[in-house]
């Protein structure tokens, strides 16, 4: 029996799991020019998404579906060549494990913590927190692939002074292809069980690793990443 | 090889689209490496060169015309224990459309032994408008292996748009995965051109070098390009003892700048 509001609060911004701290690449992409406006951040939004919005969707939802989550920590490693992603990834994966812990107390989830003191991969802490609540790997994909859009949607309304309509709207045009993302996501999932986490997407975005180590540099910065 | 020529030959053939599989596999044979296996296949013909001390070298020459839609083509290379090789190609490898608009698959699988190492440096890869491509390159390195690994795509011939193209780098070590990219771009790949993926620039290209030694020392990362309308590149170390360097730029001779400056470690 799935409890399908938990899905609203797991994807809801104000989750209090510390995403509000990250700009997912738009920080940079903002002052490098790349992204001056509604159309920049939706041509920005949209790239994300078919690259790191769909790995971290197949990460998610390959937990949701109850893979072991170690080797699906190590698979989004090798899929982070930019260290300082990773650093952000297992910051915000610690972030949301405590939360979830305290939401939906479970066993999964106290392994993974005393497995990953660090921090684990967050989309792969999202997956596993989607399971505790209930959720199936579906849903943990579209929370991931959602989350990969919303969060520099949101960023760039601060960022540039967007009007929040201009970025709602963006985020409205994408929903066919976060639908996309979460099916394709959730099918390479299924996959995992017989062809191991190969089976899982890999699509990289050159300029957001570059991006994001250019920003990590910066001395002063209003988004962590 | 001429493309005419390539065209000629494939019309001989059975059903759409060549089928071949090259090998490669190199020995230690006590102060230099052998290769007891050099065998090409379709449009792949394998020249051997001059050995550098105890590293093999071999050249790919005439993968010019391939591969076209419907082409199955198939490397793979086996280095065993401490034996060293450096592989090459002639000239660049260009993706065009073939006979069907169906894709075409170019697949390398690369095992590195105990103590053996690869330097995998083949000329750039262009995807001509309306190609299909789906190559795969799987390594499989020992723990004590290194490996040097370099690709570079280049996105549509002069003044055209690119192709579909895509690029799955697997990289394991010890059975774990080191590195697990897919390059996709062109018309399946929604956003490759924009300000997350590309930002307008033509060309894109990576290189990968794993060596246990990296353990000890691994490089810090670096930056190379200071104006993003000219290209930009990183280098940064994996989670493993590897690092990566990464550039996009507008053309080859401004992605290679890059690759360089930014692989080139104090």
């Amino acid at each position: 029996m799935t409890d399908r509001a938990a899905l609203l609060v797991l994807a809801d911004g104000r989750f209090p799991a510390g995403g509000h701290a990250h700009s997912g690449g738009a920080e940079a992409a903002v002052s490098a020019g790349l992204v001056r406006d509604a159309a920049g951040l939706e041509a920005f939004c949209r790239g994300r998404l078919h690259t790191a919005g769909l790995v971290a969707a197949g990460l998610a939802a390959a937990a949701a579906a109850g893979c072991d989550p170690l080797p699906l920590d190590e698979a989004a490693d090798a899929r982070t060549p930019s260290p300082a992603l990773r650093r952000a990834s297992r910051r915000l994966g610690r972030q949301l494990l405590r939360a979830a812990r305290a939401i939906w107390p479970c066993g999964d989830l106290d392994a993974l913590a005393a497995a990953r003191p660090r921090g684990a991969h967050q989309p792969v802490v999202l997956g596993l927190a989607a399971r505790s609540a209930g959720l199936p790997a579906l849903d943990a994909a579209y929370a991931a692939a959602y989350e990969s859009v919303s969060g520099p949607a949101g960023a760039t309304v601060r960022l540039l002074r967007l009007d929040p309509v201009d970025a709602a709207g963006v985020l409205a045009r994408l929903a066919e292809d976060v639908d996309r993302v979460a099916a394709r996501a959730a099918g390479a999932a299924r996959r995992v069980a017989a062809e191991g986490v190969e089976a899982l997407p890999a699509v990289s975005a050159p300029l957001l690793d570059i991006s994001a180590e250019r920003h990590a540099a910066l001395p002063v910065r209003l988004f962590a990443s | 090889m001429t493309l005419t020529a390539a065209t000629a030959s494939r019309a001989g053939r059975p059903g759409p689209g060549v089928h071949a599989t090259a090998r490669i596999r190199a020995v230690r044979a006590g102060t230099v490496t052998a290769l007891p296996v050099l065998a090409g296949d379709g449009p792949f013909d394998l020249r051997r060169g001059r050995s550098d001390g105890s590293q093999a070298r071999v050249c790919v020459i005439g993968a010019m015309s391939a591969p076209l839609g419907g082409d199955r083509l198939r490397i793979e290379v086996g280095v065993e224990e401490d034996a060293h090789l450096r592989v090459t190609s002639a000239g660049a490898t260009v993706a065009l459309r073939g006979p069907t608009s169906g894709h075409a698959a170019y697949d390398v699988r690369v095992s590195v032994a105990a103590g053996a190492s690869l330097q995998w440096l083949p000329e750039p890869l262009i995807s001509a408008a309306r190609s299909n491509l789906r190559q795969t390159c799987v390594v499989d390195l020992a723990a004590t292996a290194r490996l040097v690994l370099r690709e570079e795509h280049v996105l549509g011939r002069v003044g055209e748009p690119p192709g579909r193209l895509s690029a799955r780098l697997t990289v394991r070590r010890g059975g774990r995965p080191l590195l697990d990219l897919e390059s996709r771009y062109g018309p399946d790949a929604p956003g490759w051109d924009g300000p997350a993926v590309l930002a307008g620039h033509r060309t894109a290209g990576q290189i990968l070098v794993a060596d246990p030694g990296l353990d000890e020392r691994a490089p810090a990362v670096r930056l190379a390009g200071d104006d993003p309308g000219e290209g930009q590149a990183v280098l940064t170390p994996l989670a493993g003892p590897a690092f990566l360097v990464s550039a996009v730029a507008p053309d080859l001779v401004r992605l290679r700048r890059l690759l360089e400056a930014a692989s080139r470690i104090a």
